[in-house]
């Protein structure tokens, strides 16, 4: 355990509010258990999501970078933990756009100068995932030490999503050797768990696309994407999808519904985000970490596990 | 050549199947690199018989993602398929060998997904793993 993102400012982003709201809960009630400080930034925005982005990249780098300045400027943090992949992924592309593209920098200036602030400079602040944040904040051994419930008994496949590792380059602090995140093979989340006593389960499609670009234009496609990685788990032995990230989760457990209903094919496997099995293994009641906000209902399971 | 759509039925098949998993493993290997070859071919690029660490379907997936980053979503898919065909090849007798074969179908049909729904909207898969203006071409 080190001293480092013990202290950190937090940016929950659009979905944590919304459909992710489990994660928030449990990511908050997972720091305050483990003793690690999360401030909200103050008066955050949109990050661009895909929606801005997809119009105008540059008004997403500049979204993206306007948290990050009051993150840094008004709040004085050197590091930000953003636990949704979407919003993860732009801050730590705007970072790279801000210290690569002059015209990034030119765009991100002016539009700070009329929404009245700072613009944000390249290389202030330090964008990390709350896997990064258990992981560097707490370790293994740190979490092994704090077990209450013991996760022994629960297989889980581990799915971090497309964004986490994509696309490389914005990412330069992965592959970099023994204890940093792979982008071909990410395993942090498989760390965690393991340490709180889980068997992780070999699982190929942990980076697979789900298909949510596609969920609204194709939502067939998107089905049949998630359907395989859910059938590709349960082979795999899984009795839980550990997810990461509120847009995969929620398209995990709404395209569950959708099979069964438009193709007929019912998979069992549940989805509960890495902080909600982590909260349980320290022994935090299922309630507080929002187990019950879930659509893909795991409460049966935990408690045929002797967890709830 | 044959559709994406038959394709993908002939992966479920294989899938399904119960063949001797050496003999799906190689099935589902030249599936796999159908499926590039549409996608290449949608692209006016002629695809390559190159290899590329021993496998066909790896230098197509490079030669693919050239100029397209966003065609990296499925990268590790395309590695996870060479993988399985290796394990397949090299414990042919284990009895884990027909769950492996099945897995690898997995992972076939999953790129055979990737690629028909990136052939249909590109643009919108690019929010995985790029960011590009959706609507630049048509200044919407």
């Amino acid at each position: 355990m080190t001293n480092k993102y013990r202290k950190v400012a937090y940016y929950p982003g659009c979905a944590l509010e919304g459909s992710g709201h489990a994660y928030h809960r449990s990511t908050k009630a997972l720091g305050k258990a483990l003793g690690l400080d999360l401030v909200e930034v103050k008066n955050w925005n949109c990050c661009g999501a895909m929606e801005a982005k997809n119009i105008d990249p540059k008004l997403q780098t500049y979204l993206s970078s306007r948290v990050m300045s009051i993150a840094a400027g008004e709040m004085g943090f050197d590091t930000v933990m953003a636990p949704c992949n979407g919003c993860y992924h732009n801050l730590k592309k705007a970072e790279y756009d801000l210290a690569h593209d002059p015209a990034s920098v030119e765009v991100v200036e002016k539009l700070a100068r009329k929404g009245g602030h700072e613009p944000y400079r390249s290389g202030s602040l330090e964008t990390i995932h709350a896997l990064d944040w258990i992981k560097e904040a707490i370790g293994e051994d740190g979490i092994r030490s704090r077990v209450k419930k013991s996760l022994a008994g629960i297989r889980i496949a581990n799915y971090y999503g497309c964004l986490y590792t994509r696309p490389r380059h914005i990412f330069p602090e992965k592959d970099k050797g023994p204890g940093s995140e792979s982008t071909a093979k990410p395993h942090f989340m498989d760390d965690i768990l393991r340490a709180a006593g889980a068997e992780i389960v070999e699982f190929p499609l942990k980076t697979a696309c789900c298909g949510g670009a596609h969920t609204l234009s194709d939502s067939d496609t998107s089905t049949k994407l998630v359907l395989n990685i859910l059938e590709a788990a349960e082979m795999c032995g899984a009795d839980i999808i550990a997810t990461e990230c509120p847009t995969c989760h929620s398209g995990l457990e709404m395209h569950q519904v959708r099979a069964e209903k438009n193709f007929g094919r019912k998979t069992a496997v549940k989805m509960l985000y890495f902080t909600q099995l982590l909260g349980i293994a320290l022994g935090l009641p299922p309630r507080r970490l929002g187990v019950q906000e879930n659509v893909s209902d795991a409460r049966a399971l935990l408690e045929a596990k002797g967890l709830a | 050549m044959r559709t994406l759509a038959e394709l993908e039925t002939a992966a479920v098949r294989v899938r399904d199947g119960e063949a001797a998993p050496v003999e799906r493993s190689e099935a589902l290997l030249a599936l796999a690199e159908a499926t590039l070859e549409h996608w290449l071919l949608a692209h006016d690029l002629m695809p390559t018989g190159a290899k590329r660490e021993g496998f066909r379907l790896l230098a197509l997936h490079r030669q693919g993602s050239r100029d397209d980053p966003s065609f990296n979503a499925c990268r590790e898919t395309c590695r996870e398929i060479v993988y399985h065909h290796n394990v397949i090849a090299a414990e042919r007798v284990s009895p884990e060998a027909p769950r492996q074969a099945r897995l690898m179908a997995m992972l076939v049909l999953h790129l055979i997904l990737f690629v028909g729904g990136k052939l249909q909207n590109a643009k919108l898969g690019e929010f995985c793993c790029s960011a590009r203006p959706l609507h630049a071409e048509t200044n919407c």
